[in-house]
């Protein structure tokens, strides 16, 4: 008896829940919505005004990394260091970072990672993601790719004592790698950046470059002090770049995302006026039937 | 006759304008790069002369210097200007390269001038550097301390000549 009670209390309930949806959205939920978008535009202003506050620091930074990138990397250019045709095991580092929200930064770079791996040929290929977003992003495919992760990174602009590190992580990693390859995001302008790259070559690359029997006085520990310290300059560069596309591509993604919750705002506070003049009219409709009514 | 005048003295001031472009390094001239994590001293200038303290010794480095790769050691590198002013500016560690071109890229961890040094901060940081010598735990704790040493005997011993 109580069992077939309940299914019609549930229909009864059904109905009337259909006739409130067909008034549009009650005035309530119009005002919640309003305040809960108004709540976020702060948000994402304030965001913007902090990661324009970090991008003027990181283009700073960037001015005085640019020379020692690429002085860094203008030595393998000048001995022509050139990687041996057939190298199978290859590294991929992705500079990304942990923190989202800023456009298509980390996506960019794992899009080139992510090419080069569905390309034939990837199994050698082995990936160091610098910064979460890109393992999230790399992990479900090509999991196995992934031989290590930095985190913690993107809270802090970027120090030399970070590039040490990823760089000492790399050696010790044990993976002989012949020639390898820094994703990063390089900074063009405030408004545009772009996906590039930096090469690494091996001890063994080096040693057979056809210019290098001009360099005077090199033996083996000599070449591999300079690489290692090549290494983490590079690294620290690359770093910089990252750092400062990330928070000029946020910069502008808050902003889009201020200007699109203006925009609901207005849109949301038309519909809530027109709903509060829809109710008005309706009650006093009733009002007015109702009197007519009794006359 | 007043249109062929200020013709004349347009073509003169313009004269007077012609830039030289003897600043631009030429193939030949050292053209030095000096930087460090933090800051760039130099970026591509022309230079006379770099001294830098290396693993396999002190040398010095003129224009068309042979083509060589180095370590740097804690010490001191000193930069001869093209004018005859000397610059020393202390380094951590690092590497130096000279090319074919004769440019020079000295890329260091750390490089502060030398006027930056504070002698007693650099005699409190040596003691402390041994005392963790001696006491040092394992072989990687050992040879980190000594770093830290002989890093603070640079910056004593440069300070000292500031």
């Amino acid at each position: 008896m109580l069992g077939r009670v309940a299914p019609a209390a549930t229909q009864v309930t059904a109905v009337v829940n259909l006739q409130q949806n067909r008034n549009m959205a009650t005035l309530k939920s119009i005002s919640i919505r309003l305040k809960s978008v108004k709540n976020i535009q702060k948000i994402t202003q304030s965001m913007k005004m902090v990661s324009a506050a970090k991008y003027t620091r990181a283009e700073r930074d960037l001015k005085a990394a640019r020379p020692y990138g690429e002085g860094a990397a203008l030595f393998y250019e000048r001995a022509e260091v050139a990687p041996p045709e057939d190298e199978k095991k290859q590294l991929y580092i992705a500079m990304t970072s942990d923190r989202g929200l800023c456009g298509a930064v980390h996506t960019g770079v794992s899009k080139v990672i992510r090419n080069r791996l569905s390309e034939p040929g990837a199994e050698n290929i082995k990936v160091i993601c610098v910064g979460d977003k890109s393992r999230a992003i790399l992990q479900r495919l090509y999991g196995k790719h992934i031989i290590c992760v930095a985190n913690e990174i993107g809270r802090l602009p970027p120090t030399f004592t970070d590039a040490a590190k990823i760089a000492s992580a790399i050696l010790t990693s044990g993976y002989e790698f012949g020639f390898g390859k820094i994703i990063f995001n390089k900074f063009r302008s405030v408004v545009s950046y772009e996906q590039s790259d930096l090469p690494l070559f091996s001890q063994q690359s080096v040693q057979s470059a056809p210019k290098l029997a001009t360099y005077d006085s090199l033996d083996s520990d000599v070449i591999q002090s300079y690489m290692e310290f090549s290494l983490a300059s590079m690294l620290f560069y690359a770093l910089k770049e990252g750092a400062c596309s990330e928070q000029s591509a946020r910069m502008t993604a808050m902003d889009n995302a201020s200007k699109n919750a203006g925009e609901m705002i207005d849109k949301l506070t038309l519909t809530f006026n027109r709903t509060r003049q829809a109710v008005i009219t309706r009650e006093l409709i009733e009002i007015i039937s109702g009197a007519a009514a009794l006359e | 006759m007043a249109m062929a005048l200020r013709n004349m003295l347009r073509s003169a001031s313009r004269r007077l304008q012609v830039r030289n472009y003897a600043d631009a390094p030429k193939e030949g001239d050292l053209a030095l790069t000096f930087a460090a994590g933090n800051k760039v001293f130099y970026d591509k200038q022309v230079v006379k002369q770099i001294d830098v303290p290396s693993f396999s010794g002190s040398f010095g480095i003129l224009p068309k210097h042979v083509p060589t790769l180095a370590v740097l050691r804690p010490g001191v590198v000193t930069v001869v200007e093209n004018d005859g002013k000397q610059n020393k500016i202390f380094v951590s560690s690092g590497t130096i390269t000279v090319n074919d071109d004769s440019s020079v890229q000295v890329l260091a961890e750390e490089a502060h001038p030398l006027e930056n040094l504070d002698r007693s901060a650099a005699q409190e940081a040596l003691s402390k550097a041994q005392s963790e010598l001696s006491s040092a735990a394992n072989d990687k704790a050992k040879a980190e301390a000594a770093i830290a040493v002989e890093v603070a005997e640079e910056i004593v011993k440069a300070a000292a000549t500031a």
